[in-house]
């Protein structure tokens, strides 16, 4: 099989425009006769369900959330990205597009980030005439902050909460077409697998989270839009219920896997203070504006920061990088955090720490300064830890974030299966190898509400979907194939429990294919995924039955799920001998330490088939070419 | 610095909707001071699970304090002991070793028990599709700096619009009334010129459903103020009221 990515020929900034003209349309009349199955409800889900009921479409909506509006994209804090140059600060579409390029460390579609780089003054719009209270300043007009890797100031935001506002803004337009009857809302069901009839998408498989009962939809067309996969690494700032069922069914089901070794670490989260913790807290990127990173100069130095003189401290990212300083970009921050605490000069009951200190800019700008920018972050880290950060310097730790992979998808979101698009964080489609912050929100609304209302009608226009309904035998093949894998789950009755083996799996990827990785360690992983897999299929307990309401099982099928996909995140890590963006391969580096990127064997987007549990999944190459942009070494010294 | 408590939990234990419940009582010893509400309740539930006890439902996700997905009443109070904490924000060492801890789910008609601590809030999504939105379509809107808002109403929409939907309120009010809920969205899009062209079928419609639903009247108790995680102000429910009362005068 060969990856034909669609994109469109013609100048970059006019793709767009002219394949929307290109694209075949469903009559008005006819739209009510398809049905759209969208399984996810946070900002892609949602707007895609949203936008597509409005045009006429019938469309089945689905979370496993109890109300689709605590989709996890509502933890989302800090903005959402646009061109819309309100500042005057030399902002453009051809700006924006560039920074998420090279952002990307060149390993994502020109097309596609030119065309979000294009919608993303929409989304703002959108948003606004929804009723979304984007910060505003005295005069009325809408409020911007700057974000890492750019230099104008294009982020929007809702104070802390920009993720919520942003989905409660979706969500209403959801709710707005479920009040009409055009979306029927499916809460509480879990997707279990994906029906293909003829080799092509035409329904799921849920289990009903209430009863347990499985229920079987079928439709014209299938969308994903159910988020990343950082939760295989257990901890993660990702909601709990955070997996990749739903995206590793269809990958099992002929959807190939792009780029999974793609993953960002968040410097500056909580760090883990013991064995029962159960996820790391984002804090807000913002807090380096004003915080100095520092860990004493000597090996297992054990006095309180306070009693550690300026003499001792190193101040390691500004003696690294003097002219970004605290501010260098994510995986830069996080890799630094690890080397100093692989060093032995980590803080805190752990030694996995490092201080970010605010004495200097309090002594600066004052307590009251410090309040009005931080307060509400201070706050929630003492809540957390205990902890004053106006009296004590904060521990913070790099930690599991997002996901830049995802299913491979060409320039209409529809993946290697006909029929099955895929939105949001689950696919691939625009970071390249790292994402830069207030990107996925503005990804997630751009392909729900301005990119598949589109694609997806061309797709309907395009062939001949033959009627088919649940009665079809392969409905009740793929019931019975998740009701044999439910039973067995139930039936092993061993002596480890679920979150066990859920841990066990997420120190292996974080220790070997996390921050730094190596030809070994990964080699080892591979070893390892099969082995705990197996144990997990012989010695997991898994409490209750089927027929009910049964959390343990949910996260059993999940944490089932983790451990297959595992093992082409760490292929794919393994195959990819180049340092990109979150991907540090430590054998490839430049003299200074920093990631070296091998434009000549790597340029491309590795995408992975199923070939069996435990069997070695085959690589196919989607080759990048660049033509607006020409590939340079990051370089922030 | 943290200490290791020991704890006495009772359960409310509920097998589904049909069931009756009833409290159950467990030892929760050795968890960690600085471990959350929740990741204590994982580790009682670990340990249950290891006996082949079946673990205790509760609802939870971004333990975060923000999706609005957890809660339960501990001690009486909707959230536990803390202002403005939601149960996933909530640490251990708020208590003190050796406490009892009585857990229950949230009570109300209209939040029927599904199991456990989990209960059914789709009653508060049915009455958004009344009327909680702006009816714009996708697309052909105008530039977003076309309507200046002032700041200060931007400010006070986004205080009400913070509202993550728990409950808390309805738990918390002894009429079981959804009205802290319900005017914070109305609030929310009133104050917006956006969502102001709607204001009155707004209103009526979404009070309607909240009847229908099942949820009480407001008495003025004040008691939803103070269980709520985000702060939702009381001075929204006299805002719905005033609209809601021009709306009924003056048809829409
Ligand atoms: C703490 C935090 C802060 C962030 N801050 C920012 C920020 O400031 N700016 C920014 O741009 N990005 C930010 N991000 C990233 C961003 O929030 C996410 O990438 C984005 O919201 C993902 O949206 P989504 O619609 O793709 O998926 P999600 O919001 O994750 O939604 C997934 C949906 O799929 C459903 N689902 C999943 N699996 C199944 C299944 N098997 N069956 C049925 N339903 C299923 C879920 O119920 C849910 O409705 C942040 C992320 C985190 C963790
Ligand atoms: S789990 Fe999301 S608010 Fe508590």
């Amino acid at each position: 099989m060969s990856l034909n990515s669609n994109i469109p020929s013609g100048p970059l900034s006019d793709k767009w425009t002219e394949h929307k003209f290109n694209l075949k349309l469903v009559n008005p009349a006819n739209k009510r006769k398809f049905t759209i199955i969208v399984v996810g409800t946070g900002l892609a889900g949602a707007s895609a369900a949203a936008s597509l009921a409005e045009l006429g479409y019938n469309v089945l909506n689905f979370c496993f959330q109890d109300t689709p509006r605590r989709a996890h994209s509502i933890a989302a804090q800090g903005g959402i990205n646009a061109a819309k140059n309100y500042p005057n600060d030399g902002d453009s579409v051809h700006r924006l597009f560039y920074d998420t390029i090279k952002g990307g460390d060149f390993r994502a579609r020109e097309a596609n980030v030119h065309r979000l780089a294009e919608v993303s003054n929409n989304i703002i719009d959108q948003c606004v005439a929804q009723g979304v209270p984007f910060a505003r300043e005295y005069g009325g007009l809408l409020d911007n902050r700057s974000f890492g890797g750019a230099q104008v100031s294009r982020t929007f935001y809702a104070r802390g909460q920009t993720g919520q506002q942003l989905l409660l803004g979706a969500y209403s337009a959801l709710m707005k077409e479920v009040g009409k009857g055009s979306v029927k809302l499916f809460p509480r069901r879990e997707m279990m697998e994906l029906v293909l009839v003829d080799g092509v998408a035409r329904g799921i498989i849920i289990r009903n989270l209430v009863t347990g009962q499985l229920e079987s939809y079928a439709g014209d067309a299938v969308i994903l839009a159910t988020g990343g996969y950082s939760n295989a690494y257990f901890l993660s700032t990702n909601a709990m219920g955070c997996n990749v069922t739903a995206a590793w069914r269809a990958h099992k089901k002929g959807a190939f896997f792009a780029n999974p070794c793609y993953t960002q670490i968040h410097p500056t989260c909580i760090p883990v203070h013991g064995d029962y913790q159960s996820k790391l807290t984002l804090m807000s990127e913002s807090l380096r504006n004003d915080g100095r990173v520092w860990v004493p100069k000597q090996k297992g130095d054990k006095r309180s920061p306070a009693s550690i003189p300026e003499a001792d401290r190193d101040y390691y990212l500004e003696r690294k990088y003097p002219s970004f300083g605290n501010l260098v970009p994510r995986d830069l921050a996080s890799r630094n955090a690890k080397t100093v605490c692989d060093e032995g000069r980590g803080v805190g009951s752990t030694g996995l720490a490092v201080y970010l200190d605010f004495a200097d800019s309090i002594k600066r700008l004052g307590h009251k300064v410090i309040q009005e920018r931080y307060g509400n972050l201070f706050e929630m880290y003492e809540r957390i830890t205990g902890s004053d950060p106006f009296k004590e310097p904060m521990m913070i730790y790099p930690a599991l974030h997002y996901t830049m992979g995802g299913l491979w998808v060409d320039y209409n979101l529809m993946s290697t299966i006909p029929g099955l698009h895929v939105l949001g964080e689950a696919n691939f489609s625009d970071h390249g190898a790292n994402r830069l912050g207030a990107s996925a929100l503005m990804q997630g609304l751009a392909d729900g509400y301005f990119v598949i209302p589109y694609t997806v009608g061309h797709y309907l226009a395009s062939q001949p979907i033959p009627k088919i309904d649940t009665s079809h035998p392969a409905f009740k093949a793929a019931e019975l194939e998740t009701s044999t894998r439910i039973s067995q789950l139930l039936s092993i009755k061993g002596k480890r429990t679920v979150d066990d083996f859920h841990r066990e799996l997420g120190m292996l990827l974080w220790d070997k294919c996390g921050m730094g990785r190596t030809e070994e360690g990964l080699q080892e992983a591979l070893v390892k995924i099969p082995q705990i897999r197996e144990e997990f299929w012989q010695n997991v307990t898994v409490t209750g039955s089927e027929g009910e309401l049964n959390q343990t099982l949910e996260r059993a099928g999940r944490v089932a799920d983790f451990l297959e996909f595992a093992e082409v995140l760490v292929t794919d890590a393994l195959h990819r001998k180049e340092s990109c963006g979150g991907h540090f391969r430590e054998e490839s580096q430049t003299p200074e330490g920093e990631a070296l990127r091998q434009d000549d064997t790597f340029c491309y987007v590795g995408a992975w088939e199923f070939k069996g549990v435990g069997q070695a999944p085959v690589l196919h190459k989607e080759p990048l070419t660049f033509e607006a942009v020409s590939l340079s070494q990051r370089s922030y010294k | 610095m943290n200490e290791t408590l020991h704890l006495t939990l009772k359960v409310w234990r509920q097998k589904d909707g049909h069931s009756k419940g009833h409290f159950e009582t467990y030892k929760a010893d050795n968890i960690d001071s600085h471990a959350s509400f929740l990741e204590m309740l994982d580790v009682v539930n670990d340990r249950l699970a290891i006996q082949g006890i079946e673990p205790i439902a509760f609802d939870h996700d971004c333990r975060e304090g923000i999706c609005g997905a957890c809660g339960a009443v501990i001690n009486g109070r909707a959230h536990g002991p803390m202002s403005r904490t939601t149960l996933c924000q909530l640490h251990m060492r708020n208590f003190n070793n050796n406490d009892t801890i009585v857990i229950e789910p949230f009570r109300a008609k209209a939040l029927p028990v599904v199991k456990d601590l989990v209960v059914d809030r789709s009653g508060f999504d049915r009455i958004l599709s009344k009327g909680g939105f702006v009816s714009v379509r996708t697309g052909g809107t105008p530039d977003a700096n076309a309507t200046p808002i002032a700041k200060t109403k931007a400010d006070l929409a986004m205080d009400a619009a913070q509202c993550i939907g728990c409950a808390a309120c309805v738990a918390a009010c002894p009429n079981a009334a959804a009205m802290l809920f319900v005017s914070a969205k109305v609030s929310h899009l009133a104050l917006l010129p956006q969502g102001e062209v709607e204001k009155k079928e707004r209103v009526t419609n979404m009070v309607a459903q909240m009847d229908q639903e099942g949820f009480g009247n407001c008495s003025n108790e004040y008691l939803c103020e103070a269980a709520c995680p985000k702060g939702i102000s009381i001075t929204n429910i006299a805002r719905m009221n005033r609209q809601y009362l021009a709306s009924s005068v003056i048809p829409a």
